[in-house]
């Protein structure tokens, strides 16, 4: 089975995000071995893979947090030419705070703990030039409203907020420059299941409603089920198989892939 | 043969107590630190006999500008007649042949902790500040080599990110002294524990300000003419201390910065922090012909 | 008229990896569908009807042949399209009706019916409008309309479903037993609907549980046989 991706012939939209051909080692460990993906603008490309597949890794490198090997990584935005990957530093800060939203499974990787909640959207802003104390107030309260978090608690630090809560906090640090692309490396692990249900329901409505581009990664492929448009499945550093969402789970080609669709519970 | 005949005569070479050496390393350091407004440049610190933290970073930039055609001048929270001032005034004038004043129109070099002299400075004068942290980002980064990588990206968003905090947790920019100030556009500095009241004072003035710090070995300028805005949101103005109404009881001056003399009654007394600008306007009053100059506020309020 | 769906030998299996196994769904299949044609599938449980219904709708991957569509752009192959492809399709206009809600928590009937039309450009209002005419055709309760359908009971889910299958008219309708489990009056609903969609052209192919629901609509059958090489003549 091949896995080089067919062209499309009907959509005439270019990529938003190309990475093609990423390669990284650590040591004698491969990380990822010739990764590619294309991420068109409004989907969700979802992510799976165990442990040490490499997937969290792919999506450190779309977020400018690490650099491969080799590889070329593009965003189809004006002002962003050329390989990503070679940007110098700052550059690569900049498009980062302005164009890219994260949010991490530990919320202590993407929040100020201490800071206040609105603190921490507001300093999206900040990086960005906001100068208005006024304006800074609101539309961190925008943000976090969007990510249905309760305004009254707006300026208690993350803290002594519960898990769910902290989520949302990185969430709409992560959605208040409008970014074109939200990157999520396992939003929910961690949360009671109820909690992560509804992550989940902020995270869809955000996608309904604004068609934010969004890459998922997890382990947990019911979430990968609820959110991804479209899957690729991660082992070894190496892309097993992609395709659309409903064909993963219910016509799995790959051997891996089946393992990893029927332990489902 | 004799000892006397292999050594020879002892003969002056340097003066400023620094050795000729550590006095040009000094003088690299500040070219560079005025090439680049602002920006922090590291030093070899040296000794000098007085106890870090007590204004050795000033110290040696004085001793190293310093030679014998200066007038200098020491300040320690706006006064000339504290022990440290005078002990430093003493010592520096020893060591270099120079000599001293209180007067700041008369000083052409000015070493000061705390304080901007309430007299506007001119092209030919020199102010150093004495600097105990020069590091603006240590409170919201404490690696200092990641403040560093900060400062060389202008990358300041957690410095706004403090201001923001302090007016959400308190309604108001709670930074006393030392507030924290872009230099020409570029880099954000401490500008030394002077109150706010003196802050305004360097942003486009005719003097040069070299600012350093013994302790932690940096130094950094602020050129003649050069920014210098204090961190401001558009929408929340920047405030100077509420001195401008206030009397000094010995002098009558009115509209300069103040220290609070607490009374027993519970009550307060304030008199004129710049104290040769207080006692100035006593020998003034005296009937004495002494020459007041041209001053950065008038009436309480910053002049433009 | 030019088909606008040509099923080429289309084969599907499915490798079983973990038995090491390989089961036979249908093999070189062929038939063609055109636009405003009705087709149905027919044969015993097991036969590979809903297979086919999904392979074609690229929930499943053919192994071998060719499923070439009509699109406004050209000619594509679905069996061998670009994911992104089927994505902007299924958008636009290729429908699959089951039994089986696609809802989501915490969503309201009306905007989970209204949502094809949104993501085709329509205002909310205009699409939240038509939306409840919709809710309302199929029998489901006014004072449904505001609720959240994981909520519903499986009859009213379905109705849901259907509302929102239909809602847009698309140019290819993917039917599987989209009738089970209705009460009487929605499953009229339903085939007033289809007949309405029939009439505009819109090809259809589908599995029903009772075709007699249906039965005025039925341009053709297509029998599928278990394990034997199924071909259809026009």
């Amino acid at each position: 089975m091949t896995l080089a991706l067919d062209a499309p012939r009907l959509v005439q939209t270019q990529p938003l995000m190309v990475l093609s051909g990423v390669s990284k080692r650590y040591g004698p460990v491969v990380a990822l071995d010739d990764v590619s993906a294309e991420v068109y603008p409004g989907e969700v490309l979802g992510i799976v893979g165990e442990s040490g597949s490499g997937k969290s890794t792919f999506l450190r490198m779309m977020n400018l947090e690490e650099l491969p090997d080799a590889g070329t990584y593009t965003l189809d935005l004006p002002d962003t030419p050329g390989n990503l990957f070679e940007l110098d530093r700052f550059a690569r800060r900049m498009l980062c705070a302005t164009r890219i939203g994260i949010v991490y499974q530990n919320p202590h990787q993407g929040l100020l703990m201490r800071n206040s909640s609105s603190g921490n959207v507001a300093e999206r802003l900040l990086i960005a030039g906001e100068r208005r104390f006024a304006v800074l107030r609101e539309k961190a309260g925008d943000a976090l409203a969007a990510s249905e978090f309760p305004l009254d608690r707006m300026d208690a630090p993350p803290i002594e907020l519960s898990g769910g809560m902290q989520q949302r906090v990185q969430l709409a640090k992560a959605i208040a420059l409008e970014p074109a692309v939200l990157l999520l490396d396992e939003p929910t692990t961690g949360l009671d299941v109820s909690v992560q249900a509804l992550v989940l329901d902020t995270l869809k409505r955000l996608q309904r409603d604004r068609r934010i581009t969004m890459v998922i990664v997890s382990h947990d492929l019911g979430v990968i089920r609820t959110m991804a448009d479209r899957v690729m499945v991660m082992r070894r550093g190496q892309v097993v198989e992609q395709g659309l969402s409903d064909q993963i789970f219910q016509d799995p080609q790959h051997a891996y892939t089946q393992q990893l669709v029927h332990a489902k519970l | 043969m004799s000892l006397t005949g292999l050594t020879r005569p002892w003969k002056d070479f340097s003066y400023g107590f620094l050795d000729a050496s550590a006095k040009r390393e000094l003088r690299r350091k500040m070219l560079k630190a005025v090439a680049v407004p602002g920006c922090q440049m590291p030093y070899a610190s040296r000794e000098v006999p007085i106890a870090r933290g007590w204004g050795t970073g000033g110290l040696q930039v004085t001793c190293t500008l310093l030679n014998p055609g200066h007038t200098v001048k020491v300040i320690d929270q706006g006064a000339d007649d504290s022990v440290n001032a005078a002990s430093i005034r003493r010592f520096l004038t020893r060591v270099s042949g120079a000599r001293s004043t209180w007067d700041t129109l008369e000083a052409s070099l000015i070493q000061s902790r705390h304080r901007v002299p309430e007299e506007i400075l001119r092209e030919d004068q020199i102010l150093i500040l004495q600097v105990p942290n020069p590091e603006p980002l240590r409170p919201v980064e404490p690696n200092m080599s990641v403040a560093r990588q900060m400062h060389a990206d202008a990358d300041y968003g957690r410095m706004w990110l403090q201001l923001y905090e302090q007016i959400v947790r308190s309604g108001r920019v709670m930074f006393g002294a030392a507030y924290p100030s872009l230099v020409h556009g570029r880099y954000v500095m401490t500008p030394s524990p002077i109150p706010r009241w003196d802050v305004p004072k360097l942003n486009m003035a005719r003097h040069l300000t070299i600012l350093s710090a013994g302790r932690e070995k940096r130094l950094y300028a602020v050129p003649p003419y050069t920014r210098v805005e204090p961190l401001v949101f558009d929408d929340v103005p920047y405030k100077v201390e509420e001195h401008g109404h206030l009397t000094c009881y010995r002098s009558g001056l009115k509209g300069f910065f103040m220290n609070e003399i607490p009374q027993e009654d519970g009550g307060a007394l304030h008199e004129v922090s710049d104290s040769h600008l207080g006692i100035k306007a006593i020998r003034q009053g005296d009937g004495e012909d002494v020459a007041t100059g041209d001053t950065w506020y008038t009436n309480g309020e910053m002049g433009q | 008229m030019t088909p606008i769906l040509t099923v080429d030998t289309l084969t599907k299996t499915f490798r079983m990896h973990h038995l090491d196994q390989t089961l036979h769904a249908f093999e070189g299949l062929s038939f063609t569908l055109a636009p405003g044609e009705f087709l149905l599938l027919s044969g015993p449980n097991g036969v590979g009807k809903s297979t086919l219904l999904r392979t074609l709708y690229r929930s499943y991957r053919a192994q071998a042949g060719h499923i070439w569509y009509e699109a406004p752009e050209g000619r594509i192959d679905l069996a061998s399209a670009a994911d992104i492809d089927i994505a902007l399709l299924r958008r636009r206009e290729i429908g699959f009706v089951t039994q089986f809600l696609t809802a989501r928590p915490r969503v309201a009937a009306e905007e989970i019916v209204a949502e094809p039309l949104r993501l085709a450009g329509t205002a909310h209002q205009e699409a939240l409008t038509e939306a409840r005419r919709w809710l309302a055709a199929f029998g489901v309760k006014e004072d449904l309309w505001r609720a959240y359908p994981t909520t519903f009971s499986g009859g009213e889910q379905q109705k849901v479903n259907l509302a929102r299958a239909l809602i847009l008219p698309q140019r290819l309708l993917l039917l599987d037993e989209p009738t089970a489990s209705l009460d009487k009056n929605a499953r009229a609903a339903l085939v007033a609907r289809l007949a309405e969609l029939k009439a505009s052209g819109v090809a259809m192919i589908g599995v029903f549980h009772h075709p007699g629901d249906v039965a005025h609509l039925i341009d053709r059958e297509i029998p599928l046989a278990p394990k034997e090489v199924a071909h259809v003549a026009e």
